[in-house]
């Protein structure tokens, strides 16, 4: 009955193997390609995928794709709405001045489409670094008239591009949302993995610990802690010590996730044979209980993306995230913070398109991680 | 029962004193302390303040003691209700807080019956209706929600109210009843105010809410107990809203306590744009002010509403679930 019983599984798995053979199933592919296909039957978040591909490169690629420069103040064109275009043997500018209005003592803009204004395509405009490499002052697109300024956007009220101030917005408010899901993965990572391995007393205490974190209100906390940032650092002190903040609070949700995936695994059979063979501790974790979380982690940090792109967002709306001269799109929008000015100036709130935007993107393709991951749970 | 609420109870407490350990640790991090700020507005208001004056004034708030001490002055007269002298707003804090921390109140409990209210009833229609066009509606309004931040979504109305419909939106009062007696014109008019950042600050936990319970209530209309309902003749409408409801919505008290933290923290931004007299804009003024003492004593406040929030949502999960107290 042994020799029967220790027979028969090898029987059916010999028997299972030459059935996936012909049928290329489940037991030839890989996990990672299983997980590869699984993604890709998911279109919403393939899709998703492409766009955020194609929003990191205008990023990437700002100065490129943007017509005039985002730091310069331009007093001659401050809120100009955006450019009005004719057809004159292609796309062409309607010729734009600035004029006192003497009535209402402010100035106004006159639009005038008889006279137009080329614009010529890889045309030369202000000098900048592909990259911080090699510089070049090629741009996409460029109006051919100084005076009459190419404003796919609109301009803000320094007279700078909305649309160029967007396009170089995203390298902040994208790579913080990078940045911090990658701390919060390792953090979370940690600190999970060895709260489920122990036990016990650190077990307590962890739990604990994330327990207070997450009795305090997110928003309030992340505000009270970015207030404390002088408002003299520089933006990359700034940008570097946000992340900072805003991984701290985030990483109790991850760790507690964690927790319980290695828990659970470590309850497994096989993490109990293992340690009968007489594996050391590290190695269990290193060959059962990692390996078998990590697509969690990866699958949960992705999800962090997207809220933290919109904390940061809020954070700096409100004046305490990032600050001039920094550029994210949560700065930008503190320009239209003012209903007043939103209602004459619409297009200050192009940026918030581009976030939420992005942040469905991140959500789709989390969602999508994370069903490609974990079909069952 | 009785034991479960003295534990739970107990653990608030103990919780409460820790983060009354983060709120002094952040009123003691401002930059520069409230104190010095007020000694430097002396002197250039008018002459020489002495160094006896001075180390008068910090016997006087006790900032020559050690912070223990320091903290423990600041901690009973929290308790006694006194959270000592805003310096910036120059006045008594509980006179600036207590009228703004009802109103937060009202706003964040206000807009989690909202949230419920709308997503109990749509996450039944959308898992009874799955992948039909009603479903696909819902669900796509729902991504929609998660990826509008709460101060976009206020700031978008605000905008297109003023525009095209011409309401005039934020602040709790139009011009015309802001001093004036209580009338019942004033009533409509407090309640036209209302409703709009109230939809607003349960938006997002209204969406996320409802995929929650479409999720499920898919997974527990699958369960054996619901075919014996069905099969023993129970109608439909007494099997979705009898049997599987119930069950579906117990996992919703047990997240109860990070849609709540989604709540206050929406409520502070609605009410900064939207020019709502809560604490949200008394705390951004305090940060931006630098007046830490304020801003602790906020983050205090806010910590205790979300804790509360949590004591009576693990309690009604006692309640509907037994499994819940038996687990303890």
């Amino acid at each position: 009955m042994t020799i029967q019983a220790l027979e028969s599984p090898e029987l059916a798995e010999s028997g299972a193997a030459t059935a996936g053979a012909t049928e290329k199933g489940i037991g030839d592919v890989s996990q990672g390609r299983l997980m590869v296909r699984r993604f890709k039957q998911s279109k919403l978040a393939v899709l998703s995928l492409f766009v955020l591909i194609i929003i990191a490169m205008l990023a990437l690629f700002a100065p490129f794709f943007s017509p005039n420069p985002t730091q310069t103040v331009d007093v001659g064109h401050k809120y100009s709405s955006p450019s009005s275009w004719t057809w004159k043997g292609g796309p062409a500018l309607c010729q734009r001045t600035q004029v006192l209005d003497l009535s209402s003592i402010s100035y106004k803009y006159k639009t005038d489409c008889s006279k137009s204004v080329g614009i010529s395509w890889f045309g030369h405009g202000y000098k900048y670094k592909v990259l911080g490499i090699f510089s070049t002052d090629r741009h996409l697109l460029v109006s051919s008239d100084p005076k009459t300024k190419l404003f796919l956007w609109g301009s803000d009220r320094n007279g700078a591009d909305v649309f160029a101030r967007t396009l170089h917005g995203g390298r902040i408010s994208i790579s913080i949302g990078v940045i911090v899901a990658a701390i919060v993965m390792v953090l979370g990572g940690l600190i999970g993995t060895v709260s489920g391995y122990v036990g016990g007393a650190t077990d307590t205490l962890i739990q604990r610990l994330i327990e207070l974190i997450q009795s305090i209100p997110t928003l309030p906390l992340w505000a009270t802690l970015t207030a404390v940032m002088p408002s003299t650092w520089s933006v990359s002190k700034r940008f570097i010590v946000l992340s900072i903040l805003l991984a701290a609070v985030g990483w109790p949700g991850l760790a507690r996730a964690i927790r319980g995936k290695v828990m659970s695994y470590n309850r497994a059979d096989y993490v109990s044979a293992a340690k009968a063979a007489g594996s050391s501790g590290f190695r269990i974790v290193r060959t059962h209980l990692v390996p078998n979380s990590m697509s969690h982690l990866v699958a949960a940090g992705m999800l962090v993306i997207p809220a933290t792109i919109l904390g940061e967002t809020t954070l700096s709306f409100l004046g305490l995230g990032m600050q001039r001269p920094g550029i994210s799109w949560g700065v930008m929008l503190l320009d239209a913070q003012e209903l007043s000015t939103l209602t004459v100036f619409p297009w200050l709130l192009a940026p918030a398109g581009m976030v939420v935007i992005t942040v469905a993107c991140f959500q789709f393709l989390g969602d999508g991680v994370r069903d490609a991951v974990d079909p069952y749970g | 029962m009785l034991v479960f609420i003295i534990r739970r109870v107990i653990y608030m407490l103990i919780t409460l004193a820790l983060i009354s350990f983060i709120s002094f640790a952040v009123m003691a991090s401002a930059p520069g302390n409230a104190l010095a700020q007020e000694v430097q507005r002396l002197r250039t208001v008018g002459g020489a303040v002495s160094t006896n004056q001075i180390n008068a004034l910090y016997k006087q708030y006790g900032l020559d003691q050690p912070w223990i001490v320091q903290y423990w002055l600041w901690i009973k007269g929290f308790i006694h209700g006194d959270y000592g002298q805003s310096i910036t707003a120059r006045a008594p804090i509980n006179q600036l807080i207590y009228s703004r921390l009802g109103l937060s109140l009202a706003f964040s409990f206000g807009s989690l019956f909202i949230a419920w209210g709308i997503a109990i009833p749509l996450g039944v229609y959308s898992a009874t209706h799955r992948y039909k066009l009603g479903d696909n509606v819902v669900t796509g309004i729902q991504f929609i929600g998660v990826a509008v931040p709460e101060f976009l979504l206020a700031l978008s109305l605000m905008y297109i109210f003023s525009k095209y419909v011409n309401i005039d939106v934020g602040s709790l009062y139009s011009n015309k009843y802001s001093h004036a007696a209580w009338s019942w014109g004033k009533f409509v008019d407090l309640f036209n105010h209302l409703w709009i950042p109230l939809l607003v600050i349960s938006a997002g936990s209204t969406t996320v809410t409802t995929r929650l319970l479409r999720a499920n209530l898919l997974d527990v209309v699958n369960q054996q107990y619901i075919q014996t309902a069905r099969a023993k003749g129970v109608s439909e409408r007494k099997v979705i809203w009898r049997h599987a409801v119930r069950n579906a919505i117990a996992p919703l008290l047990v997240g109860l306590g990070s849609t709540l933290t989604v709540l206050i923290g929406g409520e502070a931004v609605v009410s900064i744009v939207m020019n709502l007299p809560t604490t949200g804009p008394l705390l951004l003024n305090a940060l931006l002010q630098k007046d830490m003492y304020l801003a602790g004593t906020l983050l205090m406040f806010s910590s205790m509403m979300l804790l509360v929030g949590n004591l009576i949502a693990d309690l009604l999960l006692a309640w509907v679930d037994p499994r819940a107290r038996a687990f303890e």
